[in-house]
């Protein structure tokens, strides 16, 4: 009988998480802890459930049972601390297309907490977005439009990502921009739950999650 | 560690929301337009599709404009919370780590500021085409000025519960249209008082008490509704 008590030092844990859809089981008895500064590759192939661990995980998704964890304490009693640490970016990245880059973060960065607009347009000149503040998002590209939901990466003061194929769409400066993001992240503290398919090269060790095993 | 002042923040998550969401609209004047059409259009074939007596057009007056604002309020509906819901913005809202309810509450306020004030203001003139009689017109205008939030909030219930479907036509209609029927009754039963002469102080406060009541409970259960369809 494993024990209900998780280890206290771990910024997210998760316990005997299980979960099915349409019938099919997804993965069950999931058990991991990730601490500050590591990264959690979840790995699988199409349709084993990575997208679905990630969305519940963050809490959008409540079609499981088990128990998660956020510095020992359950996030079900104790959500409001957890999304305040918590930055999620899915595979609909949250951009409206006719709001402009400068608008839609003034809106989406302010939802977690207070954030000056120069914040986000030098996050925007950062991500090479610099002259696209103000046109509206439907005349971007769609990389573009993915580096504008990753600038909220730069502004949030999210402890902990969670990001679903963050590196789609984005072009080899992109990609490299990305992981720089992620480095700095991990070196600052930071934790990381990230799928992808593109081979990550950071300055910390990578804890796998192959949800083909369960 | 980051001190948390709860009222504050949930306040202005609200404006922010408010802002973003009027912005959204005024970028879309155009589609907007499309329900304020539908009333105008509809209303004015009434006289051409029944009578143009003034005596008869009188009665049905305002029995006409309330069921075509209800159906002008549903027509708009839809720019709720689709488009977020298609974008990926509704997860950020559900992410938020402030109240839903304030969020919610502020896209309700929005909806009804770009889709309910103009069927409001544009009542005098249906009213007119109408043949409402002169003493009807204030009640008329407070009972939609009152009621066009109501239908607001209520609708706001019917789209987060729907919004995940793929074609929702029918169905939003029929969880909407029956949950309107009270405000379409006390709307109407005000302005006949007011036609009648009689004080009309009595059916506004009822629909007063209707609209505090969905202003509390509205947002909360869209809220929930909208925890399910994103699941």
């Amino acid at each position: 009988m494993p024990s209900d008590s998780p280890p206290p030092a771990a910024m997210l844990s998760a316990r005997q998480l299980h979960c099915e859809r349409d019938d099919r089981l997804l993965f069950q008895e999931l058990d991991f802890d990730l601490g500050e500064g590591q990264v959690l590759q979840v790995k699988g192939s199409n349709g084993s459930g990575k997208t679905t661990l990630l969305r519940i995980l963050c809490g959008l998704n409540d079609n499981f049972t088990g128990n998660i964890y956020w510095f020992g304490q359950a996030v079900a009693r104790h959500r409001d601390e957890f999304l305040a640490s918590l930055l999620y970016l899915g595979h609909r990245v949250g951009v409206n297309m006719v709001l402009s880059p400068l608008e839609n973060l003034r809106w989406a960065c302010n939802l977690q907490a207070p954030t000056s607009d120069e914040k986000i347009v030098r996050a925007l000149e950062k991500l090479d977005l610099r002259g696209f503040e103000d046109s509206p998002c439907h005349n971007l590209s769609a990389g573009q439009k993915q580096r504008v939901s990753l600038a909220r990466l730069l502004v949030s003061p999210a402890r902990l990502w969670v990001l679903d194929e963050p590196f789609t769409t984005l072009d080899i400066y992109g990609v490299a921009a990305l992981e720089e993001l992620l480095a700095e992240h991990v070196s600052a503290g930071g934790s990381v739950v990230v799928t992808t398919h593109h081979a990550l090269s950071v300055n910390t060790d990578i804890q796998y999650l192959n949800l083909d095993d369960s | 560690m980051t001190v948390n002042h709860p009222r504050a923040d949930g306040f202005s998550a609200f404006v922010v929301t408010l802002k973003r969401d009027l912005l959204v609209a005024f970028k879309r004047r155009n589609d907007l337009l499309n329900p304020l059409m539908f009333f105008f259009i509809v209303v004015s074939l009434f006289p051409l599709g029944i009578s143009p007596e003034r005596e008869e057009l009188a009665e049905i007056a305002i029995g006409v404009l309330w069921v075509c604002a209800l159906l002008a309020s549903l027509l708009s509906l839809d720019n709720l919370y689709r488009s977020d819901y298609e974008d990926g913005s509704l997860e950020l809202l559900l992410l938020s780590p402030h109240a839903l309810y304030f969020m919610v509450l502020a896209k309700i306020l929005s909806h009804w500021l770009v889709s309910g004030v103009p069927l409001v203001l544009l009542s005098p003139l249906l009213g007119y085409m109408l043949a409402l009689p002169a003493e009807a017109y204030p009640a008329m205008i407070g009972s939609l000025l009152l009621g066009t939030p109501i239908l607001s909030l209520l609708g706001s219930i019917g789209v987060a519960l729907t919004v995940s479907l793929g074609s929702r036509g029918l169905i939003l209609a029929m969880i909407i249209l029956p949950m309107s029927v009270p405000v379409l009754i006390a709307g109407t039963l005000a302005v006949g008082q007011a036609m009648d002469g009689n004080p009309v102080g009595g059916h506004l406060a009822i629909m007063g008490a209707m609209l505090a009541l969905a202003i509390s409970m509205a947002p909360l259960a869209s809220a929930a509704a909208l925890r399910i369809s994103v699941n």
